[in-house]
């Protein structure tokens, strides 16, 4: 992905802003809202929209490509979920409100409507920091039509966290909501958005601990000279590193995939090989860091914890594949060449 | 550029609307060919396809005109071999001259050597083999020992080569050897030199069959065989700068992932379209592979033709590109059961048993999967 004014602006805030501590005090519950207000500051959270909804008329690779560098840093906030809101509330014309958003899909959840009058309830799980966002977007089938309703309360919240200690609360809802409109999105298609953002984020992440384990293998020494000296860790870096750049070009096929129409197969394609490749990165990286990287103290394991995470976030490996191959066989042996060439 | 730049493949609309021609081509040219031909890959010899191929002027895309070549970009290349790959065309004839021969002496050779061979390539009537590897070099290609001698107008070759692919239906050889010193010289003082295949005295060509019994590879023995001086590629000494200038384009082709593609394909005709979840799993994890696979190879294919040197991408790419035609016999033989035989299976099992037995080539020619990761960890700058 060539890097933008978008990317190095996101690359020098992240880094400034992103800590130890901070990522620290996220995982024990602080949401670090200096972060989140230097992010909006800059409006890096509305590459997606559409000029009249406040976007600015950035391509839509480049607007997601901002995820990949919040994957490098562990980002601890919902910028994902904030642009697949904005995504969901724009593409059915709803306006977008300010601050975190967060998605939900419609699974656990009735919207009906009596009259005029909309309410939704259920039970909401796994939603992406639902604790701290400002709204939550629902997108849920009404008499078989995809419809996107907004809620800025009406729930409350279950603390529940991922591997990684980011938020993904339960929320009970029973509610009316703020906005209602038909969307012309299908709850998979909000899934594969929602893997195509961890496939950028995924890409990032590994690409922050080749750097770090590169880094590593060169300053740490035993039996007289560095670790990245002997073969056998130089073939394990150079392992982790072909894995790294398998995830880069999955990321770059997500960010061409949302946006401007949403490709499921190259979305399915992304996600799956991303999640292949942190599973085996992040196992890689923790072998030649050794028994330093195991420890609370240094740093690794912000990112590999979410590497864990972000490769199961809205389907792993098994589901991905699945469905590609699905659309493979469905194409046929004969036109398996052309298949692949169009994803 | 660090190790790990890899720019989005450039947009080509050229190139896509030449891959509608080249499927119509190929669609005709192989309507006849069954799979369990198909499956040689590049490893398939045709000369008489080969000659069509440079009759449509997809051989030599890329060389300049004034020598008979079609001027056409990197990308415009790729989509062709890709095509050509996937359809497992009988490519090896050319392909040499193609990848490799063509483009050396283009960037080294004389006028005359230029004005020689390079027609004749475009046309897809010379084919190459190269003249690397030896009883004792195999990954340590700077420890050759055949040795140019000089002598009053041209060289005495002295010495064997081993693993030449095609070297008994090629037309010239590229030969790397020593030109002064000693092996203990390692890169220093070795030269490449162009040499008559078909009428070089002094030379033998021997078979050395492949452990599945077919003939691709050969031992070559010179014995004061004389070359003439305008053999000599490039500049005496200069070998070693001028046989690694071009690993990026050797190393980062379609080549590097398809070899496998006609298995696959194979697979996906006997589970048919609605297979059950266990291989339909299996069959997109490939799937998922091979596109992000193409998407480095075409990443680097831009790099070249940007002018870039991008030899640590090229060893990621094949690197990764072996380990995924090696899965594909593995993965194929775990979603379809070949015994007891069926009719359905038939084909399928003939062409597995092919790419199996080939498999293991895929991490050792152009570069072991341990050389490649080395030269990746000196990309890192571990090394």
């Amino acid at each position: 992905m060539a890097d933008s004014i978008l990317v190095d602006t996101a690359e020098r805030l992240f880094g400034a802003i992103i800590t130890p501590q901070v990522l620290a005090a996220a995982e024990h519950g602080d949401f670090p809202q200096a972060a989140w207000d230097a992010l909006a500051e800059a409006g890096l959270h509305l590459g997606l929209l559409p000029e009249s909804a406040g976007g600015f008329g950035v391509a839509p690779d480049e607007a997601l490509a901002i995820l990949r560098i919040a994957g490098r840093h562990a980002l601890p906030l919902p910028l994902a979920e904030t642009m697949l809101a904005g995504w969901l509330l724009s593409s059915a014309g709803l306006p977008v409100p300010d601050g975190p958003l967060t998605i939900a899909p419609g699974t656990g959840l009735v919207l009906s409507r009596d009259g005029a009058k909309w309410h939704i309830a259920g039970t909401a799980r796994g939603i992406a920091w639902g604790r701290d966002a400002a709204a939550l977007v629902v997108l849920a089938d009404v008499e078989g039509c995809s419809h996107v309703a907004l809620l800025s309360g009406g729930y409350t919240i279950e603390e529940r966290l991922n591997i990684a200690r980011e938020p993904r609360n339960t929320l009970v809802i029973d509610a009316v909501p703020d906005a209602v409109a038909p969307s012309p999105h299908s709850a998979l298609d909000l899934r594969a958005a929602g893997a195509a953002t961890r496939a950028l984020m995924i890409a990032g992440s590994l690409e922050r601990i080749t750097a770090m384990t590169t880094q590593y293998a060169l300053d740490r020494s035993q039996f007289g000279r560095p670790i990245g000296r002997f073969q056998a860790v130089q073939h394990s870096v150079a392992t982790l590193a072909s894995q790294t750049a398998a995830a880069l070009a999955a990321a770059g096929i997500a960010a061409e995939s949302i946006l401007p129409t949403l490709r499921l197969p190259a979305i399915a394609a992304a996600k799956a090989r991303g999640a292949e490749a942190a599973g085996i990165g992040a196992a890689l990286a923790h072998q030649i860091h050794g028994a330093i990287g195991f420890t609370y103290e240094h740093t690794l394991h912000f990112h590999t914890k979410r590497l864990h995470a972000w490769r199961d976030e809205y389907g792993g490996e098994a589901e991905w594949n699945a469905y590609l191959g699905r659309h493979l066989a469905a194409a046929g042996a004969d036109a398996l060449w052309p298949t692949l060439t169009a994803i | 550029m660090s190790a790990l730049t890899f720019p989005p493949p450039p947009a080509s609309d050229t190139a896509e609307a030449l891959r509608a021609d080249v499927r119509a081509f190929l669609a005709a040219e192989l309507a006849d060919v069954p799979a369990t031909k198909r499956m040689e890959s590049w490893s398939g010899f045709d000369p008489e396809f080969s000659r069509k191929l440079g009759a449509r002027g997809w051989i030599g895309m890329t060389f300049p005109t004034q020598y008979g070549g079609h001027g056409c970009s990197n990308l415009e290349r790729y989509v062709v071999i890709e095509e050509l790959l996937a359809a497992g065309a009988p490519v090896v004839g050319h392909w040499i001259s193609d990848r490799q021969s063509g483009p050396s002496i283009l960037r080294f050779g004389t006028e005359a050597q230029k004005r020689f061979f390079i027609p004749k390539i475009v046309a897809g009537e010379c084919f190459f083999c190269i003249g690397m590897s030896e009883p004792n070099s195999g990954s340590d290609l700077a420890s050759v020992r055949t040795r140019a001698t000089k002598v009053d107008g041209g060289w005495l070759i002295n010495g064997t080569k081993l693993w030449t692919s095609q070297a008994h239906q090629a037309h010239y050889m590229i030969l790397f050897c020593r030109s002064s010193g000693t092996p203990d010289d390692r890169q220093n003082g070795t030269s490449q030199f162009l040499v008559d295949m078909k009428s070089t005295k002094g030379m033998a060509i021997r078979p050395v069959h492949a452990m599945t019994g077919e003939h691709h590879f050969n031992e070559i023995h010179f014995q004061d065989a004389f070359i003439p001086d305008d053999a000599l590629l490039g500049d005496e000494g200069q070998g070693w700068h001028q046989v690694t200038s071009e690993l990026a384009y050797e190393r980062s082709g379609p080549e590097r992932f398809l070899s496998s593609f006609i298995l696959l394909v194979e697979t996906l005709r006997v589970l048919g379209p609605a297979p059950p979840e266990r291989a339909a799993i299996a069959i997109g994890r490939l799937g998922a592979h091979l596109v992000t696979l193409r998407r480095l190879s075409r990443s680097v294919a831009g790099m070249l033709e940007a002018g870039e040197n991008p030899a640590t991408q090229a060893s990621l790419v094949k690197d990764l590109g072996a380990l995924l035609e090696q899965e594909i016999p593995d993965i194929a033989r775990a979603i379809i059961a070949i015994d007891p035989p069926t009719e359905a299976t038939e084909r399928f099992a003939e062409v597995l048993a092919y790419t199996t037995l080939h498999a293991p080539s895929f991490s050792l020619r152009g570069g072991t999967r341990e050389i490649l990761r080395g030269i990746i960890a000196r990309g890192l700058g571990l090394r």
